[in-house]
């Protein structure tokens, strides 16, 4: 049977994680991916060329427009009987839309994974990721949400899938898009980008948080935050990098005044090399950092600015 | 309105976590234990419904071994008016939870259920989800702010892209971030006041729930260590570092 995995989808193009997610799911068979919305087309025409993507199905309704869970687990589930694994990355989507699916499938969801080892056992994070945990299902279907940073996203040329429509289904009518308010940045995303520059505590405020932005530019690095900076207001809630905000796995990880807490440390300890700046030089972080620089940020920070700019 | 909040016992978040070495699972004996984090979210935001006139009654429910008692006993000293133990020696995996939960509500008819987002024992981030689907209610997920108005629950979600608000048909289901409130300390005379509250004690088995696991746990491993590194004496040895030796930049 083949597997079906959700993309998340913006202005045409699919997410990172969602590239990783598939690479996931080509582990476990053929490969169908789902795209919803109104605005799906460009998108879909994206999707049929991803590396290992068999089959694209749309469902093209305005129903779908804001990833609503309550209509997008009906979707899905009236597409199950098809699928031995229904899939999406770990993202606010998937986090909100796969254990639906699941209860109304009568399955144990398996949230998370960071490994496949066959078609009914994965590894998944847990304890923030202080533990290691090999998991089987029993249940004759799995629906599975991908931790996107433990997977390398498939490419995104090289596929040649088929395109169809997804047959309309009844959908429940109890939830309603009310607003977003989603922060601009020029700067890529936390979850796709290369490097990441994360300020914590130390940073005092918001306005200092400016400090970090010529160094990101340099870097093309994205913006990241301890959930301290975030609880403080420093920044809004989706900087947060960690067991319960983001999980990243970038080149370079830049942690500036930032502790080392385990539920920060979750979010980033993946990361190929990482770099602490900190004050105080017994911090937790600088025990997972590969370069750590005990020093005021205040003045380490214009400092770096000028060496990159050299 | 009557609102349902299920609490769950976990390591306390401060606890540095062993894996055992026999790779069964991690060292839960002699470790402290507390409420989820996220629960206590959870049950501020219920007692400061219900100091708003918006709710009538606080009912706390945890499910698990017999010491989660003491959990709902912290629910009931933040303000909870009852609590109800499902108590079993059997692993629970959200979809049992959410089942038994489903009975409960059926039984209690509350108008809101908020649980916390995750457990950050298991971390699966999945029972609040699951409960709505088996209810067929709506679900206000990773919820910053809840508004209760015109028979309707406006909640202001914590999505990728920043915030996301969303109108809920009542009754709903509801999972609390950590920036819905900040939970309150239980003062002394409320623990007291606490230990006269009323706790039902249940089995799984009278709400005709079945709670074997569907998922088994193969083994646990410790996650692969990092070492430190070096400490660096100035930026410029850093940007020289960050270039020469790890080429990253
Ligand atoms: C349920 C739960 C979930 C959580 N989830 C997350 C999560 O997802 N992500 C997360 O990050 N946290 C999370 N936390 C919080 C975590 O436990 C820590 O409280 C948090 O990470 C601390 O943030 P911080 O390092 O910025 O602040 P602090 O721990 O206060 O550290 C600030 C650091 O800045 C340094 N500093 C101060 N001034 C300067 C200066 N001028 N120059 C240089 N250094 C300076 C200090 O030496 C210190 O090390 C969670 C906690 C709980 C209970
Ligand atoms: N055994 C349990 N007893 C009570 N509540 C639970 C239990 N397990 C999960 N929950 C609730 O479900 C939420 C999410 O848990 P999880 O889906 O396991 O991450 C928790 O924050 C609790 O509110």
């Amino acid at each position: 049977m083949a597997v079906l995995v959700l993309l998340d989808h913006e202005a045409g193009s699919i997410k990172q994680p969602s590239r990783s997610a598939i690479a996931a799911a080509t582990k476990l068979g053929e490969v169908h991916v789902l795209l919803t919305g109104s605005d799906c087309a460009l998108a879909a025409a994206a999707a049929a060329n991803l590396a290992g993507v068999a089959k694209v199905i749309t469902a093209t309704d305005t129903a779908f427009d804001h990833v609503l869970a309550e209509p997008m687990a009906a979707l899905i589930v009236a597409m199950a009987p098809g699928y031995s694994h229904i899939l999406a990355a770990s993202t606010a989507t998937g986090k909100n839309v796969m254990p639906r699916v699941a209860a109304l499938l009568d399955v144990q969801p398996i949230s998370d994974i960071s490994g496949v080892i066959d078609a009914d056992t994965f590894i998944r994070p847990i304890y923030a990721g202080n533990a290691m945990a090999t998991v089987k299902s029993s249940d004759a279907k799995k629906v599975i949400t991908v931790r996107a940073a433990s997977f390398d996203p498939v490419a995104s040329t090289g596929g040649a899938a088929s395109t169809e429509a997804a047959s309309a289904v009844a959908l429940p009518d109890i939830s309603w898009f009310v607003s977003a308010e989603l922060s601009k940045s020029e700067r890529p995303e936390l979850t796709a980008a290369r490097v990441v520059v994360s300020g914590g505590r130390g940073m005092q405020n918001g306005e200092n948080f400016k400090l970090l932005d010529p160094i990101a530019d340099k870097l093309g690095a994205a913006v990241g935050a301890s959930r301290a900076a975030v609880d403080a207001g420093f920044v809004p809630n989706d900087y947060q990098v960690g067991q319960t905000g983001k999980i990243v796995a970038p080149e370079l990880y830049v942690a500036i005044g930032i502790s080392g807490a385990i539920q920060h440390l979750a979010g980033m300890k993946d990361s190929k090399v990482i770099v602490a700046i900190n004050k105080d030089e017994e911090a937790p972080i600088f025990q997972v950092a590969d370069y750590g620089l005990v020093a005021d940020l205040f003045t380490a920070l214009p400092e770096l600015a000028a060496e990159l700019s050299k | 309105m009557k609102i349902l909040v299920p609490v769950k016992r976990v390591v306390d978040y401060n606890v540095k976590i062993r894996v055992k070495s026999d790779g069964t699972g991690v060292e839960t004996n002699g470790v402290k234990m507390s409420m989820n984090p996220f629960d206590e979210i959870a049950v501020e935001e219920a007692v400061r419904l219900k100091e708003a006139g918006k709710a009538s009654e606080i009912i706390a429910v945890s499910m698990g071994v017999a010491a989660c008692a003491e959990t709902i006993r912290t629910a009931l000293a933040m303000g909870a008016d009852r609590g109800i133990l499902v108590e079993t020696d059997v692993e629970l995996q959200p979809l049992a939870v959410a089942k038994m939960l489903k009975v409960l509500v059926e039984k209690e008819q509350p108008g809101m259920v908020i649980l916390g987002k995750q457990a950050i024992d298991d971390d699966m981030n999945a029972t609040g989800q699951m409960l709505a689907a088996l209810l067929g209610w709506s679900q206000g997920t990773f919820a910053s702010k809840i508004v209760l108005e015109d028979g309707r629950a406006v909640v202001t979600r914590e999505v990728d892209g920043g915030l996301e608000t969303v109108a809920l048909a009542l009754p709903t289901i509801v999972t609390a971030d950590l920036r819905l409130n900040e939970p309150r300390y239980a003062s002394l005379p409320n623990i007291m006041k606490a230990r006269k509250k009323p706790i039902e004690t249940i089995k799984p088995a009278d709400l005709g729930v079945d709670p074997t696991p569907r998922r088994t746990l193969v083994s646990v491993a410790e996650p692969p260590k990092r070492q430190a590194g070096v400490k660096v004496k100035s930026v410029a040895e850093l940007v020289e570092k960050l270039k020469t030796e790890a080429k990253v930049i």
